[in-house]
């Protein structure tokens, strides 16, 4: 066995305050599947991004097969043999498979792509690695999976011997994240060496053969998969015991949300292909499901974004299919944005002003606003919501993930809603922010609020909800309780397997 | 080197940057200046002593910012909400223009401050009219309004160009293309006798002021600031993103329409196809210089209007082509953006 | 209306056309180029006049045409380099930095103009370039008057067209110099420089643009008067976009333009009766209706307009 094809030592990167990556160091052996296990904000992608060369670490080195990286290039990684699959694609939708995988590959002044040769080539390493796809197609008209396949066809073309792969389920439902680990699996024995960033203790556990887990920036443990359980990486993963709050059994009231055959399609994206849900009061209805199969819409048309095609919305009665923001607010109906930073709030306001946009004609007169009658108001949510080393005045981009939420949390939350859409509540955030976030929409819940949990997180929906539904391709599942939910069978809903008939056909 | 965000805006850099840009620009001209043959700081000089060098130098310059304020304050308000007007120009001269048509109608036979509410709503409305096309045709189309508007500058040019050779044609002006003068009575009262410097100016500062109040405190300017900065936030917040469009570019439009309507009512008296020596796109680097500040604008107004005027009396003293006070205005704006970028923005290694 | 259909038969209508639509040919080209690049590209007016001014000034001063145009290049790429400079690595407002540039290159031009030219009652003149009949091809009747009768900067914007659609569509920079407007983070991610790309790609559209302004002086003039580009910059941006960012699509957008334009000028002569500032008009107008009827369907460079900072999404 020779030494260490890819080694970390002493990595250290700073942002501003924020101290990323402490003194990190760790080896990688040819034909290892080495999971880099952490919470977000752990500083996992900070570290791969610097072993690829997008940031230059302020101290430290990267070797590979012994000899040092030069810090900072992409192309010196490429060179090495690095490839690196990450997390947002870095694909141009525009333009053809081929395009994108051959880009960077030729000296930029060569007079000629070689589409031919080029084309062959992507077929070969299709065919050798199972990654099936067709060269000349657009990548805008790809599947996610199938993009994701481009990713990873990219660096084998650049004969790639270390791939890295940040958060690589994120997007894939539990069957394709399966195959996706099968070929990694084959790949590691035929010489590759693999390190996959993860947060899903699931995964680590059946598809690595190391496991290093990151805290605050730092290595705080390095486990063999087969000596280690999922219970002691939790524990080592968020440093402290967290308990998430359970969901008590209780009656539910009347009904506050019905919709029946709800369609929409407005403005691109998955549709929303003729849906039935009902939410009563003080129970929490949870849809789960690969990103990119109808939740945006579904949380569009709940906040007023998109207006239904056809079929009927009611809320208490009455109909909101072709509800407006502004409606949406004055009816009550709180709101929780899938993506905080881009609909949630405006970072560049101070935080009054963000929690009382929706709410101006409140607290103004005369069309002018009543800023103490706002800032006061600000002050209480900041303490009843226990947002954190924030004032009315402070800029909200400077806000915590965690707090930010509380801020959106309590702004929805403050007026009693009868009901809350709650989208990706927890996305991104650490396990004690997910803890409080947890605590607030079951107390919502115990105070009678029908709230409609949007979801990727499993584990999440299953604690809070007290019925289920799996969104596919614009469709929903038809709802199962809580009681009768697991992990398995969730996952095949979320394949498409909700009925009788095609689970047999499976 | 790379580019950190900084937690939040520094005042201090912000109140330096225009200075900063302004030195910029000075400086790097003093070489233009010296390629002419002249020393710079005599030209500097000459070009204070022609701003500021005797009482009608400075009621000149005053006279020079008064439209300067409005077309920099309708910069100000359209780029703060992504509203990219680059037609001040063309809705100065609309505003001029509606003016010189109604100046010498009926409505000079109003009583005065009736006739004059009339000329200048309806000055407003036209610049106004002008900027809400593109506006519309964004919003409607997805068509970019940087391209109208500079477009439909030609344009209003060219039909300002029809209008005093056609219909609106002074007969007594011996062949020269201007309108028939505005009734004498509407003339904007002298703010110091003996001089071209008019009560526009206190109007123009009265708006900037305006400007400033409802900006910072009504619920429109709350809405207009939040869907500039982040248009998907502020329509999830019920902020009506179209509606406050609209409104910010008939306020805009207005704005440029009124330095029109002042500056035939105060200094000319009637409207020529030359009146504007660039208002409006000396208003942009007005906007820019007083970092979309309408307080700021005023100041930024009184140094682009010392640039004019003085490089104007330097010119006829030295020599040096008075081309280069546009010279130094595009140079501050330049070094003015990139100043910018500092407040929010601190260089890492 | 039937005589002014009969001017479209008309062979030297058609070499009008072409004429005028050569530094359209150019200017939407080099704008084309830069946006393809992610690059918006306002200063364009201002480095059309700088173009023409230095275009015109080279010869003046005795250098022949062609070293004319060099020049006019060579000051074409460096308003390019600094409106680069400002929004690629700096990453600043497109909009605003490219109104500045125009703003900067035409009262440039316009004070260097002044400060060494003595102009009297009439700007001086150079003596411009001559149409150069194509050997053979010339005789062709009708083609050989419109299309094979041209100065030479025409011919020299057509092949322009040829190269640029090549470079794009066949070579590895021209895959490079799309990805970086459609993902830059994608380019970095395989090693290259987005930044770097970004970079020579506004020079290389910056110097098209000029060598647009120089044919004004040097070709369609004699002389360079100030206000001479007459907003061509900007008709060039809407142009880039009816053409959908397209070179093909660009040069038969110039083409329609300028048959336009020319048919325009003919009119003015036959109609008599009509103001003239009518007939001004119909070219910004008609520039407006082209963008109203594409801007939904134009497929834009999906990164154009949005900086890019390492590291930053």
């Amino acid at each position: 066995m020779t030494g260490p094809v890819l080694e970390l030592d002493g990595i250290t990167k700073r942002f501003g305050t924020l101290l990323a990556n402490d003194t990190v160091s760790l080896a990688l052996a040819k034909g290892e599947v080495l999971a880099l296990l952490g919470e977000n904000g752990a500083g996992k992608t900070t570290l791969m991004n610097i072993l690829f060369g997008h940031y230059a670490a302020d101290a430290g080195e990267v070797r590979v097969n012994g000899k040092p990286l030069p810090a900072g290039t992409p192309r010196a990684a490429i060179a090495a043999g690095v490839g690196m699959v990450h997390q947002h694609f870095t694909l141009a939708g525009n333009l053809t498979v081929l395009e994108n995988i051959v880009i960077g590959a030729q000296p930029l002044w060569s007079t000629s792509l070689h589409r031919d040769s080029a084309a062959a080539r992507i077929r070969e390493l299709s065919a050798t690695f199972g990654l099936p796809v067709d060269p000349d197609a657009r990548v805008a008209d790809l599947s996610v999976g199938e993009r994701q396949r481009v990713e990873i066809l990219k660096a084998l073309y650049r004969d790639a011997r270390i791939l890295i792969l940040d958060e690589p389920t994120a997007v894939l439902a539990r069957p394709e994240a399966d195959q996706l680990f099968r070929i990694l699996r084959g790949m590691a024995q035929s010489g590759l060496s693999i390190i996959f960033i993860s947060h899903k203790l699931h995964e680590v556990m059946d598809a690595s053969d190391r496991v290093v887990v990151l805290r605050g920036g730092k290595v705080v443990a390095e486990r063999a998969t087969a000596a280690t359980t999922p219970a002691e990486l939790a524990e080592l993963m968020v440093g402290r015991a967290v308990t998430r709050p359970k969901r008590q059994a209780h009656a539910t009231g009347a009904p506050v949300i019905t919709a029946r055959g709800l369609s929409a399609s407005a403005g691109g994206g998955m549709r929303l292909d003729a849906v039935d849900f009902d939410l009563s009061k003080g129970e929490i209805l949870g849809i789960v499901g690969v990103s990119g199969n109808g939740q945006a819409m579904l949380g569009r048309v709940l906040s007023g974004l998109a207006r239904a095609d056809s079929g009927t919305l009611a809320f208490q009665g009455q109909d909101i299919a072709r509800l407006t923001p502004r409606q949406a607010v004055r009816l009550g109906l709180g709101r929780i944005p899938e993506d905080r930073h881009a609909e949630g709030v405006v970072g560049d306001l101070a935080l009054w002003e963000n929690a009382v946009l929706e709410r101006l004609p409140e607290v103004s007169r005369w069309g002018f606003v009543r800023r103490a009658m706002a800032r006061a108001r600000t002050a209480d949510l900041i303490r009843r919501f226990d947002i954190r080393g924030a004032t009315p005045d402070t800029r909200t981009r400077l806000l915590s993930g965690g707090n930010m939420q509380k801020l959106i949390l309590g702004r929805n939350l403050a007026a009693n809603p009868p009901f809350l859409l709650a989208n990706q509540p927890t996305r991104g955030l650490d396990e004690g922010a997910i803890a409080a976030v947890h605590a607030e929409l079951l107390q919502a819940r115990a105070d009678g609020a029908a709230i409609l949990l949007i979801t990727e997180d499993l584990d999440e929906a299953m604690a809070l909800s007290d019925r289920l539904q799996a969104i596919v391709k614009g469709r929903l599942s038809d709802p199962i309780p809580a009681e009768q939910a697991d992990a398995r069978k969730l996952g095949l809903m979320m394949a498409g397997v909700w009925t009788q008939e095609t689970a047999h056909a499976l | 080197m790379r580019f950190e965000r900084r937690e939040d805006i520094s005042l201090p850099a912000l109140l330096l940057a225009p200075f900063a840009a302004i030195a910029v620009a000075l400086v790097l001209c003093a070489g233009l200046i010296a390629m002419a043959g002249v020393s710079p700081l005599t030209a500097y000089a000459e070009m204070l002593r022609g701003a500021y060098g005797s009482r009608l130098a400075v009621t000149e310059t005053l006279t020079r910012a008064s439209p300067l304020i409005l077309t920099g304050l309708a910069a100000a308000v359209a780029f703060r909400a992504r509203l990219w007007n680059i037609g001040g120009e063309g809705q100065f001269y609309m505003g001029a223009l509606m003016t010189a048509a109604l100046g010498h109608s009926a409505v000079a036979a109003l009583p005065l401050p009736l006739a004059w509410a009339v000329l200048v709503v309806a000055g407003m409305a036209a610049g106004a009219v002008l900027l809400l096309v593109p506006a519309i045709l964004r919003l409607r189309f997805g068509v970019d309004e940087v391209v109208t508007t500079l477009l439909l500058n030609f344009v209003v040019l060219l039909f300002v160009g029809l209008m005093v050779e056609g219909v609106l044609k002074d007969p007594m002006a011996f062949g020269w293309p201007q309108s028939v003068p505005v009734a004498s009575a509407l003339r904007l009262p002298d703010l110091v006798p003996r001089s071209r410097l008019h009560i526009g100016l206190v109007l123009a500062i009265v708006m900037a002021l305006v400007v400033w109040i409802v900006q910072s405190r009504s619920v429109f300017g709350a809405q207009t600031r939040a869907a500039g900065l982040n248009p998907s936030a502020a329509a999830f917040a019920g902020v009506p993103l179209t509606a406050t469009l609209v409104k910010v570019a008939a306020l805009s439009g207005g704005l440029a329409g009124l330095a029109g309507v002042i500056e035939v009512l105060g200094p000319l008296g009637y409207v020529t196809t030359t009146m504007s020596p660039g208002f409006g796109y000396a208003g942009i680097v007005v906007a820019m210089l007083a970092a979309l500040h309408p307080v700021g604008v005023v100041a930024a107004s009184v140094f682009v209007a010392t640039v004019f005027v003085g490089a104007d009396a330097m010119s006829r003293a030295t020599g040096v082509p008075s081309f280069i006070a546009d010279v130094i205005m595009s140079v501050a704006l330049l070094a003015m953006l990139t100043a910018l970028l500092f407040t929010t923005y601190r260089v890492r290694r | 209306m039937i005589g002014s259909l009969d001017i479209l038969a008309n062979a030297s209508l058609w070499a009008a056309v072409l004429r005028i639509a050569t530094p359209l040919i150019f200017g939407v080209l080099g704008a084309l180029v830069c946006e393809r690049a992610g690059v918006l590209n306002l200063g364009i007016e201002g480095i059309m006049t700088l173009g023409a001014m230095v275009g015109w000034l080279t010869v003046y001063w005795g250098g022949d045409l062609w070293t004319g145009l060099a020049m006019a290049v060579a000051a074409g790429m460096a308003m390019g380099f600094l409106h680069a400079l400002l929004t690629v690595p700096l990453g600043l407002s497109q909009h605003v930095s490219g109104l500045g540039i125009t703003l900067f290159a035409s009262s440039l031009s316009y004070f260097l103009y002044r400060l060494w030219v003595q102009v009297g009652d009439l700007p001086p003149t150079i003596e411009p370039f001559k149409p150069l009949p194509v050997p053979y091809l010339s005789a062709i009747p009708f083609l050989g008057e419109a299309v094979f009768t041209q100065m030479p900067p025409t011919y020299l914007a057509f092949a322009m067209v040829l190269f640029v659609a090549w470079v794009l569509g066949r070579t590895p920079l021209g895959l490079a110099l799309r990805m970086t407007g459609e993902n830059p983070h994608a380019v970095e991610a395989q090693g290259l420089n987005p930044i770097r790309i970004r970079i020579g790609a506004v020079m290389a559209g910056s110097g098209l643009m000029a060598l647009g302004g120089a044919f004004l002086t040097t070709g369609a003039f004699n002389s360079f008067f100030p206000t001479m580009v007459q907003g061509r910059g900007w008709i060039c941006i809407a142009l880039v976009v009816f053409a959908s960012w397209r070179p093909g699509k660009a040069l038969l957008g110039a083409i329609l333009f300028a048959l336009f334009d020319a048919f325009q000028l003919r009119l003015q002569t036959t109609t008599p009766g009509v103001p003239y500032q009518l007939f001004l008009m119909a070219p910004y107008l008609l520039s407006i209706v082209a963008l109203i009827l594409v801007a939904r369907r134009a497929r834009v460079p999906e990164a154009l307009m949005t900086p890019y900072r390492r590291g930053e999404r």
